[in-house]
Parts: structure tokens; C-alpha cells; sequence
């Protein structure tokens, strides 16, 4: 593989990563349970937009065959989404779970930004510069309903535990990598995640320690293939929906 | 919480709930006077001032019925933001639908200050006590329906709070002008779409026909009844809280509305819209008054759904909000 096509596929799963959490915060517009929620949430999801397209117009441009950053999320098919399963992951309207979800991520998502600040690519560095500064908001946002519902009431405690012991299964597979990452390495402009596992432990760990939760036992199945395009059943409804416009009109212009 | 601690703030500058029933007939008379003196000079009329009791209740429905539909009309378009056709026009629609969420609070903040809180007026719209614009009762169908919504529904809103923005109630007003600002950019987002549509393809634009159709005659009975038929006109407008009636401001808007859809190429479904040279307006004709009674009063297409998804967020959400209470609490005490 190119470097060339390793940074595409790279800036591709950022972006995979970020529309489809996006997709799921923004079913809860209208829905959170009180209207600073909405806005919040809206808040996240708009940011992740903003991530999504920097990053789906730097692999357009990068591959330079005529696609345009809407083409990349609408026209391609599941398996070659590279997300993690843990963004796609429903929340069945239940901000407990929804909120973790974006907590787990996004403390992954502000260590990974933060060593791609420095990146050789002018690009990475310059879009990570920037997402990072918003990511810093969604971890303490996340962070601190975490605490709140964990010392809450008995019933919060309860429930985000459960959360947390529905989506950690998730969370082994933050961490895979594979050639991409590698020839990447090589070239200064990615991340060794390796490196960043026992950093978003500690982050997690603080926050749950405050919150009152621990960590589940690590065992049962652990997904695993999100970078090689191997999702759960829910991403293909996620994309059957959002993708719905562009190719029931495909020659359309919106 | 900061939701708790806004309430707790707004204690202590609420109107003067009650102080009536301590006032003397003469005293009442006498601070009668210098309240509709005060109107009439058009000095606006704040928080702590003395204001009569009719003055308070009638604002506080209209203004507590305002934030309501802000936050009912986010269901419509929050219906679309998962299916937007780009990314860009997702961020738009997402952006949109969370102004109203900001403007359902500017407003909801602005009516506490008339001695009513927050949940209580929530618990008014899920018992069916408060009502909300009847707009947000028709579905939205296609993508169409966005732009429509933006354009038009969107459009009479500002017609409507701009003048709701010189009104005699400072909060309310202060609320209108901070929000007038975004409904204008909410106005272009959906003519915007509506202009792509149109130059689309044949497809695109029949739906944008469509959503035309099926919005138009919804939007011109948001100005609500015809002024012969309003019963809480006379004093709203003695008052100043209302400026221009209902009729005036329906045809503002008709008559800064057709323009703009002809320079597009949509149809407006009236068959006797026809301008009048004589008048300077756009004669139209005859809406539908008793399909307006009918939505108002809970028979719309999306009345039932609406009031279900409130409710289904409010009963949904409310462990959260106990345990953000409970949280608050405890630290408050750790503190002492
Ligand atoms: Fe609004
Ligand atoms: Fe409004
Ligand atoms: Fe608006």
C-alpha cells in the first residue's frame, strides 16, 4: 500500500468515525431530556459534522477521482465504512447510553488528536489542531454527566452502569490497527494508538472513580474489524437512512 | 445544575404576583392609570413594575405558548436531520432545529420572569392546558418540506416577532430581537433549498411544488383567526403587547411571500391570489377557518404524535434530571 492510499484510508476512518456518532447524536435532537441537552448534543454533533467533512474532503482530494466529500458519505456501502462499532452502537433513546458512548470515544478521539497535532502532514495537523479544541468539550461535557449520573440517584447509578457494561465490549477494538497505521507511523504523520491505550484507561478510570463506576470484567465476546469494514447490524439501517436522498436521486443536486 | 440555579435566580426578580390583593380600590385605580400611561407613552414595562393582573396572565399564555411552539416545531424538522441530502445541509438543518431549542429557552427564561417556572409551563403543554403554534401539526413528508418550513413557516415568524420585538413587555421584546436575527438566516436556509429544488431536476421540482402546496394555506392561518373573530385582540392590543392585527400581519407576509415565490418559479395554490392595483396588496382567498378550528383544538394530522413525542422525551429524560437534582444537592451539602 501507498502512503498515499494509507493517509486516504486514514482520514476516511476519522471521518467515518465522526458522521456516523454525529448520525447518532443527532437522532436526539428534539428528544434529550431537557432543552440544554438538545442544545448540547446538537453542539457535539454539529462539531463532528464540522471533522467529518475536513477530513472527507482531504481524502477526496487526495485521491483525486472526481468524488466530492458527500459522495464519500453517501455513496459508499457499509463495508467499506471504516468506523469503530462503538460510534454505531444504538442508545434506544437513553441519554445514559448515548452519553457514554460519546464519552468513550471522544477521550480516545482528543488523545488521538492531540498526537496529530504534530503530524508531517500539514493537512492532519491543521484539521486535528482544530478538532481537538472541541473534542476537549465533548470529554468534559460527557465526563461530567457521567459523574452525575453515576453519584446521582440510585436508579442513575444503576443505569449507567449498564451502559457502560453494554459498551465496553466496544472499547478493546478503539485500539486495532493494521497496515494503514503503520506505514503511517513510518511517515510521521499517524499515531501509534498502542501507545495511547494505558492514557485513555487513566482518563476513563478518573472519571469513572468520581462517577462511582468500575471497570467491567474484561471477558465474553470483544468486537473487533470496524477498520476492515466488519460493523454490527446497525450501521446498514444508519446508512439506509442517511444515505436515503442521494440515491434514491442520483443525479440530484441538493 | 444551572437549570436549577436559573430558577432559584429568577425568585427573586419576578413580577409583583399577588401584591394586588394588598392594594387598596383608589391604589388599584391609581396604579391603573400610571400603568396606561406608561403604555401609551411607551415606556416598556419590566419585571418589577407594578402591572395589572390581566396584563400579567395574558402575556404570560402568549409568551409561554411562543416557547412552546419553539420547541413542539423542532419535531418537524428534527425529523429530517438524520435523512439531510448533504453534509452541509445537514449541519444547516442541525444548526436550525437547535436555534429553536435556544429560542424555546430565551423565551421560556423571559416568561419566568411573570412569576411561572419552566416545568410548570411544560407540565401545561403535556396536559394539553397550553397550546402551541398549530403549524408544527402537519407532517413533513419529503426534504421539500424543510425548505417550506424554513422559507414560509419561518418567514411568518418573523413577521410576526418583529413586531412582537417593539412590544410592551421588555423581556419579551429584549427575547424577540435577539431572535429575529436567526429566524432571518432560518428564512434563507429554506428558500435556499427551495431555489435548488426548483432548478433540479423534474423530480425536484414537483416536490418542491408539493410541499408548497401543502404548506401554504397551514402558514397563512399561523397569523391565527381573522380580527373579527380573535377574542383576546382588544386587550392584547390596548396593551401593546400586540401591535398590528392579525389580519394586517397575514398580509405582510402574502405580500412580501408571492415575490419571492414567482422569482423562483413555484405556484401559490389560490386560484384568486391576484394583486390589487388599487389596494397595493395580493387579494386571496378564503381560508380554511374550520380546518384551523379543527387543528387548534387537537384533530390536526400530528396533533396526537406531537404531544406524544414530548411527552415520551419528557418521561424518558426525567432520571436524568432527578439525578442531576439529587447530585446537586449533594454536593451543595458537602459544601456546608
Ligand atoms: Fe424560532
Ligand atoms: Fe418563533
Ligand atoms: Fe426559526
Amino acid at each position: 500500500m501507498s502512503s498515499k492510499n494509507a493517509l486516504i484510508e486514514y482520514c476516511l476512518r476519522i471521518a467515518d468515525n465522526s458522521s456516523i456518532l454525529a448520525h447518532r447524536l443527532s437522532e436526539w435532537s428534539g428528544h434529550g431530556p431537557i432543552l440544554e441537552e438538545d442544545i448540547a448534543m446538537s453542539n457535539m454533533a454539529l462539531d463532528l459534522i464540522g471533522q467529518a467533512r475536513g477530513f472527507y474532503a482531504y481524502a477526496a482530494t487526495l485521491e483525486n477521482k472526481g468524488r466530492s466529500e458527500d459522495d464519500l458519505a453517501f455513496r459508499r456501502d457499509a463495508r467499506e465504512f471504516v468506523n469503530r462499532n462503538l460510534v454505531e452502537q444504538p442508545d434506544h433513546k437513553d441519554f445514559g447510553t448515548a452519553i457514554m458512548r460519546s464519552f468513550l470515544y471522544s477521550c480516545l478521539s482528543y488523545l488521538q488528536f492531540r498526537t496529530l497535532m504534530n503530524s508531517n502532514d500539514e493537512t492532519v495537523s491543521g484539521l486535528s489542531a482544530k478538532a481537538i479544541k472541541e473534542v476537549i468539550y465533548h470529554v468534559r461535557h460527557c465526563g461530567d454527566w457521567i459523574v452525575r449520573l453515576g453519584d446521582g440517584t440510585e436508579e442513575s447509578h444503576q443505569r449507567i452502569t449498564d451502559s457502560l457494561n453494554d459498551l465496553w465490549m466496544y472499547t478493546n477494538e478503539l485500539f486495532e490497527q493494521n497496515e494503514v497505521d503503520a506505514i503511517l507511523l513510518n511517515d510521521g504523520v499517524g499515531v501509534d494508538l498502542t501507545l495511547l491505550q494505558q492514557d485513555w484507561l487513566n482518563l476513563v478510570k478518573e472519571i469513572f472513580s468520581q462517577a462511582q463506576l468500575t471497570i467491567p470484567d474484561v471477558g465474553g465476546y470483544q468486537s473487533s474489524g470496524g477498520i476492515k469494514g466488519l460493523h454490527t447490524e446497525h450501521l446498514g439501517f444508519i446508512l439506509a437512512e442517511m444515505q436515503f436522498l442521494p440515491r434514491a436521486y442520483p443525479d440530484a443536486i441538493w | 445544575m444551572h437549570f436549577v440555579k436559573r430558577i432559584l435566580a429568577n425568585c427573586n426578580q419576578t413580577s409583583n404576583i399577588g401584591m394586588e390583593t394588598t392594594l387598596s380600590v383608589e391604589e388599584l385605580n391609581k396604579r391603573e392609570a400610571e400603568f396606561d400611561a406608561k403604555i401609551a407613552s411607551g415606556i416598556t414595562i419590566e419585571p418589577k413594575d407594578w402591572m395589572p393582573e390581566r396584563y400579567r396572565k395574558q402575556l404570560l399564555r402568549m409568551m409561554s405558548q411562543h416557547a412552546h411552539s419553539e420547541v413542539v416545531g423542532m419535531l418537524p424538522e428534527g425529523n429530517w436531520i438524520t435523512r439531510a441530502p448533504s453534509l452541509a445541509r445537514k449541519a444547516v438543518l442541525l444548526a436550525k432545529v437547535q436555534d429553536e431549542a435556544g429560542h424555546g429557552l430565551y423565551i421560556y427564561s423571559a416568561a419566568e420572569t411573570l412569576g411561572m417556572d419552566r416545568s410548570e409551563m411544560i407540565d401545561q403543554l403535556l396536559s394539553g392546558k397550553a397550546k402551541y403554534s398549530s403549524i408544527f401539526n402537519y407532517p413533513t413528508l419529503t426534504w421539500a418540506d424543510i425548505g417550506a418550513i424554513g422559507w414560509l413557516v419561518d418567514g411568518a415568524a418573523i413577521v410576526n416577532q418583529t413586531v412582537l420585538a417593539k412590544c410592551s413587555y421588555g423581556p419579551y421584546a429584549r427575547a424577540m430581537l435577539r431572535i429575529c436575527k436567526e429566524e432571518n438566516f432560518h428564512n434563507k436556509q429554506g428558500y435556499q433549498i427551495m431555489a435548488y429544488l426548483m432548478r433540479g431536476t423534474k423530480e425536484q421540482r414537483e416536490m418542491a411544488q408539493d410541499a408548497m402546496n401543502r404548506f401554504w394555506w397551514p402558514s397563512l392561518m399561523m397569523f391565527g383567526p381573522s380580527d373579527t373573530n380573535s377574542p383576546n385582540s382588544g386587550d392584547l392590543m390596548k396593551w401593546k403587547v400586540k401591535l398590528h392585527s392579525n389580519d394586517d400581519l397575514r398580509q405582510r407576509f402574502i405580500d412580501r411571500t408571492v415575490p419571492q415565490a414567482e422569482a423562483i418559479g413555484l405556484r401559490i395554490p389560490d386560484e384568486n391570489l391576484k394583486f390589487n392595483e388599487s389596494t397595493r396588496h395580493y387579494d386571496f382567498g378564503e381560508i380554511n377557518w374550520e380546518e384551523f378550528k379543527q387543528v387548534v383544538s387537537g384533530n390536526g394530522p400530528c396533533n396526537k404524535l406531537r404531544m406524544k413525542q414530548r411527552a415520551d422525551a419528557h418521561t424518558n429524560g426525567a432520571w436524568v434530571r432527578e439525578a442531576a437534582a439529587a447530585y446537586s444537592a449533594k454536593k451543595a451539602a458537602s459544601k456546608n
